[in-house]
């Protein structure tokens, strides 16, 4: 273990390094590029042993990754934005043909207006892509997750892509001191990749990318399905071996101080770090608030959220992503995980920092007022509200 | 003549007559079994790899429609870190639509990166798979579902791309031109494709009963007369170099282009109800002006 | 697994032959051996044998060109009669 000063997508690319993929395809684009730069870096200076393609798009990126990992090697790429929504049609065969590929993701917004700054747009549109979705709140779990994320998905009872996000310039380009492992305690908790169905081998020539017609597409849906499900239970126990080992502890959610809160803040993301100083000053103050930070987005902890909420009034969402014409993603999975509990608490959405705006100390205060007032009330007036926007809008 | 096990099975659902089947069944038998196949969405992959049943007896993967060449250049990397990248050929064999059209890009960068992969286009000038759509492999006047002859219209009214051309302006070691009917020719260049120490490329007409609208027997006639009117000249290039791309098949005598023309419903609006004359004069003019350049 | 098929060659079980609207038939005493028909079969559906090619009729969908290619005109393209 080494103590390094890393920004974010340093991180992303040091714990992908240590994870020793064999292919790297991956296609620039702001603010994820340093992450092929340094992993480029790596393979030049010979400290990584893969080939890395430079590839003309990020569709070409997540393509190769699939040539690459269906004929037996370890892969990773790394995209945001623009690039990720390029990648969007073949993520999805890439879930479908059940290859552990891990991706490093820079939370960014999509156009338009173009703008390079985070939000969790560009993730959460692939949220039903069936890739396993692992989001930072800084540059430590990024490096732990893509780890991690490793594990998890090439594990026999789930063989399902991942990605690992990190947040826009707040983590991507921000450094902090980590804890890097070393490469001997990290091949001691990811053993070498054994492809178990996907080779393409002369010697055992097998057909891959096949053809589903009606009698058989649905299976192999329901499938992927039943590997989501698995894979929670694998979280739990890969995220028990990390702490064991390296001793620093994951859930699936996290819930801080929301032990007798009357007000649960749901997050995502560096938020969650703001948001945990603000509710450490409300406490102070005497109010019972606490926070949930979700760190896997899917597959969707809702065992884990349905107790963590279970004695709260009021469960404050609050989404940096839109899904235009409803709600936030977030609220909408928080909100399906407690429909059919009899005692629910009231349930409100905020949508924050779009496109980079800050999401600020006084925005959270400003979502716990609001909060208790829905607890006054008893109801839900204005079930989702954006939160530091100009109303003047045409 | 020794049965062999045919690498492309039986079974498979192309149609009666498909040039494509039978340029993969020979591209097959050239290359061997150690040989791995990625293709791109469309006629060949849907009809070959239906599940649960499958018609290669050789390692094959399909991604989608406009990346063959990006995964095929992760194929050749991850076979390279393995350790098993010599002794096995990578060939991806996608259609006119897949590499003239979307795939053109992956194309490109997959050439220009230097992966040791055959790509083997398999062109027979529209989308089949949708039904008989344009593609930029469309040649001059053709009637396609979407270029479709009428008052205002000859049918297609653009020149098909010249993707030999684009593919020998990497700089890549081999590029040809091959047909079905001409298998000699085509399948050396395919042991020659497959021993450059690079990227290569091979585009091969493989007419279409369907699309073309001609009787299903007549493929290899059609893909003949295409060589013997000099609509689809055979030749190969090395490392780029156009100034000396050699003439593989050189017809004895060339012949008028009406007979190519005739035999296919696609461009029958050129003979009825009135003979076009001037636009056949014309598509014979173009052939003649590239048959002049190759002096045949 | 990911609709992995693992059986190679397993396209014949779907016997193709049912599509076919007419057979060819080899005459064997104009046959020389030649086997253009087998190399031009999109199908691989005509066996080279040392007795000369054999139609697979399990496969053969009876597009006809062994019969339009045949340099000796020994293949016969007849209906198929229920």
């Amino acid at each position: 273990m080494a103590k390094m000063i890393l920004e974010g997508n340093q991180a992303l690319a040091v714990g992908a390094k240590l994870c020793r993929p064999k292919v790297i395809a991956s296609y620039p684009i702001t603010p994820s590029t340093h992450i092929p730069e340094m992993l480029s870096e790596f393979v030049a200076n010979g400290e990584l042993d893969a080939d890395f393609i430079n590839v003309e798009s990020e569709h070409s990126a997540i393509s190769a990754c699939i040539g690459a990992q269906a004929t037996g090697v370890r892969t990773f790429t790394a995209t945001a934005s623009q690039g990720l929504a390029l990648m969007h049609e073949i993520l999805y065969v890439a879930s479908g043909m059940r290859l552990p590929i891990v991706m490093g993701v820079a939370n960014r917004s999509l156009s338009a207006p173009i703008n390079i700054w985070c939000d969790h747009s560009d993730t959460m549109a692939e949220r039903d892509s069936g890739w396993m979705q692992f989001y930072s709140e800084n540059n430590q779990e990024a490096l732990d997750l893509v780890i991690q994320a490793y594990r998890i998905a090439e594990d026999e009872r789930v063989l399902l892509p991942a990605m690992v996000t990190i947040d826009a310039y707040t983590l991507t380009h921000t450094f902090e001191p980590v804890d890097v492992p070393s490469q001997k305690e990290v091949d001691e908790f990811l053993p070498p990749y054994k492809p178990v169905y996907a080779i393409l081998d002369p010697e055992r020539p097998i057909t891959q990318g096949s053809f589903g017609t009606p009698e058989y597409f649905m299976e192999f849906k329901y499938s992927q399905q039943k590997a989501m499900e698995r894979a929670k239970e694998v979280i739990d126990e890969v995220f028990r071996e990390f702490e064991e080992k390296f001793g620093r502890k994951y859930g699936k959610i996290e819930p801080y101080r929301t032990e007798g809160a009357d007000v649960i803040l749901v997050t995502l993301g560096s938020m969650s770090g703001t948001g945990k100083e603000v509710v450490d000053q409300l406490r102070e103050e005497g109010a019972k608030v606490g926070l949930i930070k979700v760190t896997v987005f899917r597959p969707f902890p809702a065992e884990e959220l349905r107790e963590a909420v279970r004695r709260a009034k009021v469960v404050a969402v609050i989404d940096r992503d839109i899904s235009l014409g409803f709600s936030g993603a977030v609220f909408a999975n928080v909100s399906a995980s407690l429909i059919n509990e009899e005692k629910r608490p009231l349930l409100a959405n905020f949508i924050v920092g779009l496109g980079g705006r800050d999401v600020r100390p006084e925005d959270f205060r400003e979502i716990v007022d609001k909060s208790f007032r829905i607890l006054e009330a008893g109801r839900v007036e204005k079930p989702v509200e954006w939160i530091n926007v100009s109303g003047e809008v045409p | 003549m020794k049965e062999e096990k045919q690498l492309l099975a039986p079974g498979h659902r192309m149609c009666a007559g498909c040039g494509v089947a039978l340029s993969a069944r020979l591209c097959l038998e050239a290359a061997g079994e150690k040989t791995i196949v990625v293709v791109p969405t469309g006629c060949m992959e849907v009809t070959t790899s239906q599940y649960p049943e499958t018609a290669w007896r050789v390692p094959f993967i399909h991604v989608a429609f406009e990346n063959a060449a990006a995964a095929a250049s992760g194929v050749d990397a991850a076979l390279k870190m393995m350790g098993k990248r010599e002794g096995v050929n990578i060939v991806a064999m996608g259609g006119d639509g897949g590499t003239f059209d979307i795939g053109l890009q992956a194309l490109s960068g997959m050439f220009e990166r230097g992966h040791r992969v055959t790509y083997v286009c398999n062109d027979n000038e529209a989308y089949m798979n949708t039904g008989i759509q344009r593609s930029s492999a469309t040649p001059y006047a053709a009637w396609t579902t979407t270029s479709p002859p009428g008052k205002k219209s000859i049918g297609e009214f653009r020149e098909k791309k010249p993707i030999g051309y684009i593919a020998a302006a990497h700089g890549i070691p081999y590029v040809a031109t091959a047909t079905i009917a001409y298998f000699a020719d085509y399948q050396k260049k395919v042991k020659k494709a497959l021993s450059a120490d690079g990227p290569a490329f091979i585009h091969v007409l493989t007419p279409c009963p369907v699309g073309w609208r001609f009787p299903p027997d007549r493929t290899v006639e059609v893909s003949r007369l295409a060589v013997q009117t000099g609509v689809f000249p055979l030749w190969e290039v090395r490392d780029g170099d156009i100034e000396n791309l050699r003439i593989t098949v050189k017809p004895p005598e060339r012949k008028p282009v009406e007979e190519y023309l005739a035999v296919q419903g696609r461009f029958s609006h050129l003979f009825k109800p009135e003979k076009q004359q001037d636009v056949i004069d014309r598509i014979q003019k173009m052939v003649d002006e590239k048959c002049e350049r190759y002096g045949i | 697994m990911g609709a992995i098929i693992d059986e190679p060659g397993s396209s014949v079980r779907y016997k193709t032959g049912s599509w076919r609207v007419q057979r060819p038939v080899i005459n064997s005493e104009k046959c020389t051996k030649c086997f253009i028909c087998a190399k031009y079969c999109p199908d691989g559906a005509i066996n080279p044998t040392k007795d000369g090619p054999v139609v697979d009729y399990d496969y053969c969908k009876g597009c006809g060109i062994c019969a339009n290619e045949c340099p000796m005109k020994a293949i016969e393209m007849v209906p198929e009669v229920k």
